[in-house]
């Protein structure tokens, strides 16, 4: 056995040990019922740091800073919009136009950067994203369309909007200064990231210390109880889909930014893999339930995987599969756990 | 079928109430009902069923024979509906057993009854509505062969039954589209083609105008005369007599007594609904001083179909009581006044009136509504305790726009400790509390900021017997406190116990002011059931 694999296997042995003992003391303190919440509670954090862990000993180059600010660049777009569908799913509706949204708004800016200037044009495009926000919102709070159905409809329009505008074609920004939000960085870290920490932390402040935090989770848990407290069901669902809208056209900005250009289309993976973050995090499908440190580790646990498979060598084909149970377990695992 | 050729006991001749020998002969208090020759059909023998620690059913005995209508009658919680589903499978009782045909039963479902020929027409309806009247009626049961329907022989056989007892609905039209009369008729058809010989009606008439429940009865005695058997559950008592052989009487989930319909009148039902309370200990009550403000008015308040023209008028300090059948509009009168739903008329508090009425702008001027249902209404059972306690006063915690974390604990803390609820942790889900518990957070969510008025609806359902106490001290406190308390309940001991004056209300509308020198169990329950006047006796006018 080569000495590297040797030492590896060394490290794998003690982690395990390690595991066990932590596992064996968990164990004692919360028996049954505590103990089965836990697991349930916490099953996102495990799961990252066992991948995390188990990366780490797999590949050398895993702990590398180089990768590290990757696998957080390339999720950074993504983690926003999954921290703002957080606020949509607390409230027991969906929001799939997200990706279609992000789609129109790198059009947007790109089609109205030699006209506004660069961040003007930016600004303008993420206003108008909200505005779509507030239109799905609307929809579903007032003319009582469901989410789903009412979100793949306007997805659809905004993506043929955005494919009337471009009439197929890429738009290319010739200002160089267009890729500045995309590339340029802060403290050596892309401003994609800051922008994604800066969404986390908000994220977290509003949904557990605010008062529309609290809002949310009423509506979402339980609407006429929420209805009968004086609050404003209307209002908060229309503000949950217009912050989504919001950090879809902030992703959008960044992506339209990172390539210099704006391209239609319907971004359905986005808004799919922005949901299974949200879901695979422990928030509920049925609302009421989820915080913002969860979507962050379903958004980092998803990127794990995708990075490690790069990184191990395993075929790309075989991620999608991979991810795809996993969404299925977190689902089942919450479904479950609330028959019990 | 089974009923044309029913041999051994010659069925009940048609129409009118039946002659057929009182069961247990006569108005007799004893609980072994079938004294006479004739075997019961259906018997139960010291049933009972509890609902957590609430006794819906005790050591019930009622005997049903073959070919009779039988009544089921009692106030709200009496157990009639208990009685019925446990007959029909849909509920297992805890104790007894039931015995049909003199054979004693197991029932793990309403399937098992089925085989024995017994069904059950709930109030909610069981039609798939997308499909249509015929497909409904076999639905489970389809005619034909190798994955195929037959549908010719299903509408002929359809026709058969309809004709048999006097039905006349399209068989192809969709469940859905029809009105609720023929949906239940529907249901009858669908019973008679699984070969049902007993059917349990659960309040049929609910939800029917009059003519409807005049075509219902009609088609009642038309099954009769086909030999089937009908347990007919029922609060309205008109509608008992006029149709039933013989008519049971429960009381708090206990056998009162089976006689002839033809020796009861409405009276005699309510004087046998009476008494036999078990003492509940009630606070003094301490009254209302003279020169007491009047905290909320209301004139005239209609919400169309559910209430008309309710007045009343509630002083601080005072606590009154509304009183009625389940179904008589009092939850939707107080909601209309906490503006949950839209009504039209006059509400003023403290004297100003009250117009464009909701719950946002009703908390503001002092109204607390605590609704029928915790689960339903009044609690997000996955948050916690403090989400749940502070949700419908965050502007007391909030500095802008952000929770002050510790001051709301500390508020939180105090409103628990003023209703007596101890909780590991107010971090804790709701719903891991128990029934009592969870009902006196509900009631703390009110008392973050002192009410001006609560509206209590069946503030003590579902709790324990220390829970029920203490709500009824919480109450007790908040009305010497100064707070005017609008207190439904189906429980008139409560009435009795905490009311000052007590407003009963029947279909709608307020029909009898009773204050508490003169309130007994009685003549709320005369006002209730209209026993004073039976021969009035109206529906809900468009059969909601």
């Amino acid at each position: 056995m080569p000495p590297m694999a040797d030492e590896r296997t060394a490290v794998a042995a003690r982690l395990r040990s390690g595991a066990r003992s932590v596992w064996a003391a968990v164990a004692e303190r919360f028996h049954g019922e505590a103990l089965f919440r836990l697991i349930r509670d916490y099953a996102i954090v495990v799961s990252f740091a066992a991948l995390f862990i188990g990366l780490a000993v797999a590949s050398d180059v895993f702990l590398t800073k180089t990768n590290l600010l990757n696998l957080l660049e390339q999720n950074a777009p993504l983690g926003i919009i999954a921290l703002a569908l957080t606020f949509v799913l607390i409230t027991g509706e969906f929001d799939l136009s997200v990706g279609a949204i992000a789609m129109l708004t790198g059009v947007l800016a790109a089609t109205w950067v030699d006209a506004l200037g660069v961040w003007p044009a930016l600004l303008v495009a993420v206003l108008c994203a909200v505005g779509m926000g507030v239109v799905n919102g609307v929809l579903v709070a007032y003319a009582k369309v469901n989410s789903f159905v009412c979100t793949l409809a306007t997805s659809l329009i905004i993506a043929g909007a955005s494919l009337a505008i471009t009439k197929g074609f890429i738009r290319t920004v010739a200002d160089p200064s267009f890729t500045d939000l995309g590339l340029d960085e802060l403290m050596g870290v892309k401003y994609s990231i800051w922008l994604f920490i800066v969404a986390a932390v908000l994220t977290g402040l509003v949904l557990a210390r605010s008062k529309f935090g609290r809002w949310l989770y009423a509506v979402g848990g339980n609407p006429e109880a929420a209805r009968l407290s004086g609050i404003n069901l209307g209002g908060v669902r229309v503000a949950a889909f217009a912050i989504s809208g919001l950090a879809a056209g902030i992703a959008g900005a960044i992506l339209a930014s990172r390539t210099g250009q704006g391209q239609a289309g319907d971004g359905i993976s986005i808004s799919l893999f922005a949901f299974a973050a949200v879901v695979v995090g422990g928030t509920s499908v049925l609302g009421g339930r989820g915080s913002a440190w969860r979507t962050i580790f379903g958004v980092l646990f998803l990127g794990l995987i995708a990075n490690g498979f790069n990184l191990i060598g395993i075929e790309p084909i075989y991620q999608q599969i991979v991810q795809g149970a996993i969404i299925l377990l977190a689902v089942a695992a919450d479904s479950l756990s609330r028959q019990r | 079928m089974h009923a044309t050729d029913e041999p051994a006991h010659d069925p009940t001749p048609p129409l009118g109430a039946g002659p057929t020998p009182p069961l247990g002969a006569g108005p007799t208090n004893r609980a072994g009902p079938v004294a006479g020759a004739a075997p019961a059909y259906v018997e139960s023998r010291g049933i009972g069923k509890r609902y957590g620690g609430v006794a819906a059913l005790s050591d019930v005995s009622v005997g049903v024979r073959r070919g009779e209508i039988h009544g089921l009658c009692g106030e709200n919680g009496a157990g009639k509906s208990t009685l019925g589903k446990i007959i029909a499978g849909a509920v297992r009782p805890d104790s007894g057993e039931l015995l049909v045909e003199g054979r004693p039963v197991d029932y793990g479902s309403p399937r098992d009854a089925i085989r024995d020929g017994i069904t059950m027409i709930s109030q909610e309806l069981a039609l798939v509505p997308q499909l249509s009247v015929l497909d409904n009626v076999f639905l489970g049961r389809e005619h034909g062969s190798a994955g195929l329907l037959d549908r010719r022989r299903a509408r002929r056989r359809y026709h058969e039954i309809a004709e048999r007892i006097g039905l006349a609905i399209d068989p192809i039209a969709e469940v859905g589209e029809l009105r609720r009369a023929h949906q239940q008729q529907v249901e009858i058809v669908r019973a008679l083609a699984r070969d049902a010989e007993l059917i349990v009606m659960d309040e049929p008439t609910a939800a029917l105008g009059r003519p409807d429940v005049d075509r219902l009865h009609g088609i009642i005695r038309n099954l009769r005369a086909e030999g089937v058997t009908i347990i007919y559950v029922s609060h309205l008592l008109a509608d008992l007599l006029e149709t039933c052989d013989s008519v049971t009487v429960l009381k708090d989930g206990r056998f009162v007594k089976t006689s002839s319909a033809a020796e009861e009148t409405v009276d005699s039902l309510v004087t046998s609904m009476l008494g036999r309370k078990l003492e509940q200990q009630f606070p003094e009550p301490v009254p209302v001083p003279a020169g007491a403000p009047t905290v909320l008015r209301v004139r005239g308040l209609t919400r169309p179909g559910h209430f008309e023209g309710v007045s009343l008028e509630l002083r601080a300090g005072e606590i009154v009581g509304l009183a009625g059948l389940v179904g008589a509009g009092r939850t939707e009168i107080a909601r209309a006044i906490f503006g949950a739903d839209p009504s039209e008329g006059v509400v003023e508090i403290d004297g100003a009136r009250y117009t464009r009425r909701r719950p946002a702008r009703s908390i503001r001027r002092g109204l607390a509504l605590l609704p029928e249902s915790r689960k339903d209404e009044g609690l997000v059972m996955m948050r916690s305790l403090r989400e749940n306690v502070a949700m419908a006063h965050l502007d007391e915690v909030v500095r802008a726009g952000f929770v002050r974390s510790t001051h709301e604990r500390r508020v939180v803390d105090e409103v628990l400790a003023s209703v007596d609820t101890r909780a590991a942790s107010i971090s804790m889900p709701v719903s891991e509390l128990s029934g009592g518990n969870q009902q006196k957070v509900a009631l703390a969510k009110w008392l973050f900021r002192r009410p001006r008025v609560l509206l209590a609806d069946e503030p003590t359902r579902g709790v324990d017997v220390g829970a029920k106490r203490a709500i009824y001290r919480l109450i007790h406190g908040l009305a010497a406190d100064g707070v005017g308390v609008l207190f439904i309940s189906s429980e008139l001991e409560e009435l009795l116990g905490l009311a000052h004056r007590t407003l009963v209300v029947r279909q709608g509308r307020i029909v009898d002011e009773i204050s508490r020198e003169q309130a007994d169990e009685e003549s709320i329950m005369r006002a209730a059931f209209g026993a004073t006047d039976a021969e009035e006796h109206e529906h809900a006018p468009d059969g909601r």
